[in-house]
């Protein structure tokens, strides 16, 4: 059967570009569909009717949909150029990091779209995460996976490239240099990694399309 | 072998998650009570991040987060599978213990509110529960096909929990009627033994949780 692979993404979206650099990292060849949101195509909805979102894969005609889990099943599908460690132990806490930042980067993506009190409590709890990232995470080593680029760095491949923009957005600097010199040097290794390199948005276009949601979330009741 | 240590809390869906993996690959471990009102400096040393159970501890290494720990059970102590094999039907398996992991929080809201806040929650739980039933059930007897597996357990661990919390608000969201295949999978559940023989004790939870329900809502009111 033909190894068909496609990938229904947006354009400034982190999460599908996660998709993005695994399937590139494996050299898996794919088509991409660009989803015209809002406009939502009847194809993503038949996809993933549960939540309707992107990214969603879908190889051999059957859709997977869900960042994170789409790793794993690239992970597996694909063994070659392995995203995940090999021992069993060391693979739950590339997990466990992984379940960290989705559920508490949530976090930092409210910094852009809040104002006020409830502002203020996500930039603090923004930076209890960058802290926790910065200590415990990802330590001593170049890539939060170790020497090389694995599933926990393009999981948080985010923090390289959308946080910079939500910086910009909102005025204020989270990552200071000094006072997260692990996570600069992580940005700066992530980002000269040729295929991440290659594959990502123009942060202008990304900074335009972020203000505009921003505006819209501000000014809804 | 190795020694594996589960610390765990008794009211808490997640701890069981990891009891009933445990039990079906029947893999010996020591169980340790933590109280969460008091959290023990080893809880703290063993969770820094969450500072919370339940923890697995196998030959003196710790594991968190009740999926990563059910995924690593799964890796480690191949017999008696919890996941499916092929990729496809794992990441569905996958897909669905996230779904209730994520919609599971609702719960507690539900719980611990009152008024704009409390509706809203019945509000997302009735949709989750909807979602469930016409898309995670499919004609199988459990979540991924003929045995228990990551998926039931995450779904038992709302699904059981729900029904005390019901009982303290005096609702019910999960109609037999309403949802035919949801209650088909209730009544499969509860007659696995290793379900069966590990839940807890329905009064003992209902006064925990009719006790945290008073308890949020005073501190949200204050």
């Amino acid at each position: 059967m033909e190894e068909e692979v496609k990938l229904h993404g947006f354009w400034p979206s982190p999460f599908s570009h996660r998709v993005i650099w695994a399937l590139k990292l494996k050299g898996v060849k794919y088509d991409y569909i660009e989803e015209d949101f809002p406009n939502k195509s009847q194809l993503l909805l038949q996809y993933n009717p549960v939540h309707k979102k992107i990214p969603v894969l879908v190889h051999r005609g059957k859709p997977i949909a869900e960042s994170l889990i789409i790793l794993e099943y690239i992970e597996e599908t694909w063994p070659e150029h392995p995203l995940l460690p090999k021992d069993a132990y060391e693979r739950a806490l590339a997990r466990f990091w992984i379940k960290y930042g989705e559920e508490k980067g949530l976090a930092i993506w409210k910094l852009y779209r809040t104002t006020g009190e409830e502002f203020e409590k996500a930039m603090k709890e923004s930076l209890e995460i960058l802290r926790n990232l910065e200590e415990h995470a990802l330590g001593e080593k170049k890539f939060f996976s170790g020497e090389r680029i694995g599933i926990v760095d393009i999981a948080f491949g985010w923090i390289a490239h959308w946080l910079g923009v939500i910086e910009d957005l909102i005025g204020v600097k989270l990552l200071e240099a000094d006072s997260f010199p692990r996570l600069h040097a992580w940005i700066k290794n992530f980002k000269e990694e040729s295929i991440i390199k290659e594959n990502l948005p123009d942060c202008g276009k990304v900074f335009a399309h972020l203000k505009r949601r921003r505006e819209m979330w501000l000014a809804s009741p | 072998m190795e020694e594996v240590k589960l610390h765990g809390t008794w009211p808490s869906p997640f701890s069981y998650r990891v009891k009933w993996a445990l039990q079906l690959k029947g893999i010996a471990y020591e169980y340790i009570e933590q109280d969460t009102s008091n959290k023990s400096p080893l809880l703290l040393q063993l969770n820094p991040v969450y500072k919370k159970s339940p923890i697995l501890v196998h030959g003196g290494k710790p594991i968190c987060e009740s999926l990563v720990i059910l995924e690593y059970i799964e890796e480690t102590w191949p017999e008696n599978p919890l996941l499916p094999t092929d990729p496809y039907d794992k990441a569905i398996a996958r897909f669905w213990a996230k779904f209730a992991d994520d919609k599971g929080a609702m719960m507690w809201t539900m719980l611990g509110t009152t008024g704009e806040e409390h509706e809203k929650a019945i509000k997302d739980i009735l949709e989750s529960l909807r979602t469930i039933e016409e898309h995670a059930l499919a004609e199988k007897k459990f979540f991924c096909g003929e045995k228990i597996g990551i998926t039931d357990f995450a779904f038992v661990g709302i699904v059981y929990w729900l029904e005390v919390i019901e009982e303290i608000l005096g609702l019910k969201l999960l109609e037999a009627e309403s949802f035919p295949r949801l209650h088909a999978w209730i009544k499969t559940f509860k007659e696995e033994p290793i379900i069966k023989e590990n839940l807890p004790d329905k009064e003992k939870t209902f006064a925990h949780l009719k006790r945290r329900r008073e308890r949020e809502i005073l501190l949200a009111s204050s």
